[in-house]
């Protein structure tokens, strides 16, 4: 009895250490206007029958994510003119006359044992009707979680669009130390930043996070033993396995839209070339074939086409390979001309653009290429802005870039017109990888 | 035997870097003449003399004179290039004569990168490099065996500062020796 008393507190203990969420370390700025956003009232959920209070407060997350998704523009909670719970209490005249299109309210109730659950309600002002209900039950460490769903259902309710708000990013943070080493880490956060959770560490570089199709896994670059190897690591267990340890390199590593393949970097030919790897058989299929630089491959989210970086024209640039499964058909076709360098293609989720990292004269800076009519838009603004990564519903775009000499992350609107700022406590951030929708 | 006479020949100015004692005066005084003949001669030779001079006054091994350049051990390059710049050549060859001249060295060559543009096209400039660096070693007389490389592209900065100064001196391949 007394030693598993013991153990269970050791365990909780070890638990407590590899699991400790760092709160909010990211925490996001919007820096950028609102032009057009939704004006939404979004009412404080009554929690007076509640013995003790939530870790969070549900309605301050919906607030701040539909704010930051810039399609919203969130009352101010003191400006809210009264605080209804449910709909028989709404008055709609006076949500009107203060020009509210969208209103928000519910309640919190105890269900035992930890439990709780939120009804709330969504409605059109202006109509005077319900556009939503819901009640969901959730445990008391899954607040933020729960918060996020509604969100989701609000945005897809009101935008057309599925919501990203429970999301998450991985991403590398490289940490100085006095003696001028460095540690790399390889973390996963919400796409909020908050519950950060270094899923690993290593005193050599860590590279090119990206997630698998079912986001359960991360494909990822480690130096560890000197020199750049490839690993698959399940993100909730932490086990992992080396897939490509050949001569030179082992780089730029993405997962396929099926989950079958990697497409990868490697030089064991002498030059870096795109390679398609079988995750299966281990089977690999060079896809590109030229003495310049081939790298960076990104799949097309059918399947059918690779877009990669190549300065086979002298220069950095956008290429575009058609795939029959793991092999290549036909001869790659040069997308991009604006621009001295062009690198870091990465398809929309609904293929139709492509996000790179776009140089010139000098500045480095995020821009997305329409396929259809090679239309060109450079989103940001700074010049060291690199590793574009798009939100699985193709709204925000997240980037790295440096300000006041740090590594930051920070996301801006397909459309260019919202920009925001993740700050994290220390070190440089980098190499942001959005999650694909969570199956569950 | 025929290998050894041919050793000996590259061997030579990497004994009078380290200022061999065993070698006598006599070996010495050829030094100074190759130098004097090196001053007229091209960029390479001439800094071989410099080594040799230095030699006299240096006790230690010759990767760590100072005067020497084998001690210079970083070579520079451009942005988005790996080309070897003319002022490098002659370190790459006093690096490829030792290394024809001590066949149980060996060394690492780490390409690095500024961080400007992306990573993993980077982590590829990074490995260009060291393989132009290869390549002219392996030009000189350094046997493919003593070579490896590895491209850290811009994720191990020296400078870290985000101007062209700290860029200028990241762009740089390191020679490393892992055995002497």
């Amino acid at each position: 009895m007394k030693l598993r008393h013991l153990l269970s507190i050791v365990c909780g203990g070890l638990w407590l250490i590899m699991s400790l969420p760092l709160q909010a370390a990211l925490t996001i700025q919007i820096t950028e206007g609102v032009v057009g956003a939704m004006p939404i009232a979004i009412v404080p959920f009554d929690n007076s029958t509640l013995k003790s209070p939530l870790p969070y407060n549900l309605s301050d997350i919906i607030t701040t994510d539909l704010g930051r998704s810039g399609r919203f523009a969130p009352m101010p909670e003191q400006d809210l003119i009264a605080r209804p719970h449910d709909g028989s209490a709404v008055r709609f005249a006076d949500w009107r006359l203060l020009n509210m299109e969208s209103l928000v309210v519910g309640r919190l109730r105890e269900l035992g044992g930890a439990r709780y659950e939120v009804q709330f309600q969504l409605f059109d002002v202006f109509k005077g009707e319900q556009l939503a209900g819901y009640s969901i039950a959730f445990a008391a460490d899954d607040v933020r979680r729960t918060a996020h769903r509604i969100s989701d259902l609000i945005y897809e309710k009101l935008t057309g669009q599925r919501g990203a708000f429970s999301t998450r990013i991985a991403y590398i943070t490289a940490i100085k130390a006095a003696d001028k080493s460095r540690e790399y880490r390889l973390s996963i956060a919400d796409a909020d930043g908050f519950n950060e959770q270094v899923i690993l560490d290593s005193k050599q570089p860590l590279m090119s996070p990206s997630w698998s199709p079912d986001g359960e896994k991360l494909v990822y670059v480690t130096f560890e033993s000197g020199r750049p190897e490839i690993f698959v690591q399940e993100v909730f267990s932490g086990e992992r396995r080396r897939i490509t340890d050949f001569p030179g390199l082992n780089n730029a590593p993405v997962w396929s839209p099926d989950g079958r393949y990697l497409a990868m970097t490697l030089s064991k030919t002498g030059n870096p070339e795109v390679h398609t790897y079988n995750l299966q058989t281990g089977a690999l299929s060079q896809v590109t074939r030229h003495p310049g630089i081939d790298t960076e491959p990104n799949w097309s989210p059918d399947g059918r086409k690779l877009v990669f970086t190549s300065d086979r024209g002298g220069r950095p640039q956008l290429y575009m390979v058609n795939m029959s499964g793991a092999n290549k058909s036909g001869q790659p076709q040069r997308l991009t001309f604006e621009g001295e360098y062009n690198s870091r293609g990465t398809f929309s989720p609904d293929g139709q653009r492509l996000a790179m990292v776009h140089g010139q004269q000098g500045a480095f800076r995020i821009a997305v290429l329409e396929l259809a009519s090679r239309n060109l838009q450079v989103l940001t603004d700074s010049r060291l802005d690199e590793s574009p990564s798009f939100a699985p519903n193709g709204s925000m775009i997240i980037y790295a870039t440096e300000s006041q000499n740090r590594g930051v992350l920070a996301a801006v609107s397909v459309d260019g017109r919202v920009h925001q700022r993740l700050e994290l406590q220390q070190g440089d951030v980098r190499e942001p990888a959005w999650s694909p929708f969570s199956t569950q | 035997m025929k290998t050894l006479s041919r050793l000996s020949i590259v061997l030579l100015p990497v004994m009078l870097f380290a200022g061999c004692e065993s070698l006598g005066t006599q070996e010495g005084a050829t030094v100074e003449d190759r130098g004097t003949i090196a001053e007229g001669a091209e960029g390479a030779e001439g800094a071989q003399a410099r080594g040799a001079r230095a030699g006299t006054a240096f006790e230690g091994h010759p990767l760590e004179d100072p005067a020497s350049l084998l001690s210079q051990r970083v070579i520079y390059f451009d942005f988005d290039s790996a080309s070897i710049r003319a002022a490098d050549r002659p370190v790459l060859q006093a690096h490829a004569e030792y290394l024809a001249g001590h066949g149980a060295a060996t060394v690492s060559l780490e390409g690095h990168t500024d961080e400007r543009g992306s990573r993993e096209y980077n982590i590829a400039l990074g490995e260009r490099r060291a393989k132009a660096v290869r390549q002219l070693l392996l030009f000189q007389g350094a046997s493919p065996v003593q070579l490896e490389t590895v491209s850290f592209g811009e994720e191990r900065p020296l400078a870290d500062g985000h101007d062209e100064s700290a860029w200028q001196q990241n762009r740089r391949v390191e020679i490393n020796y892992k055995t002497r």
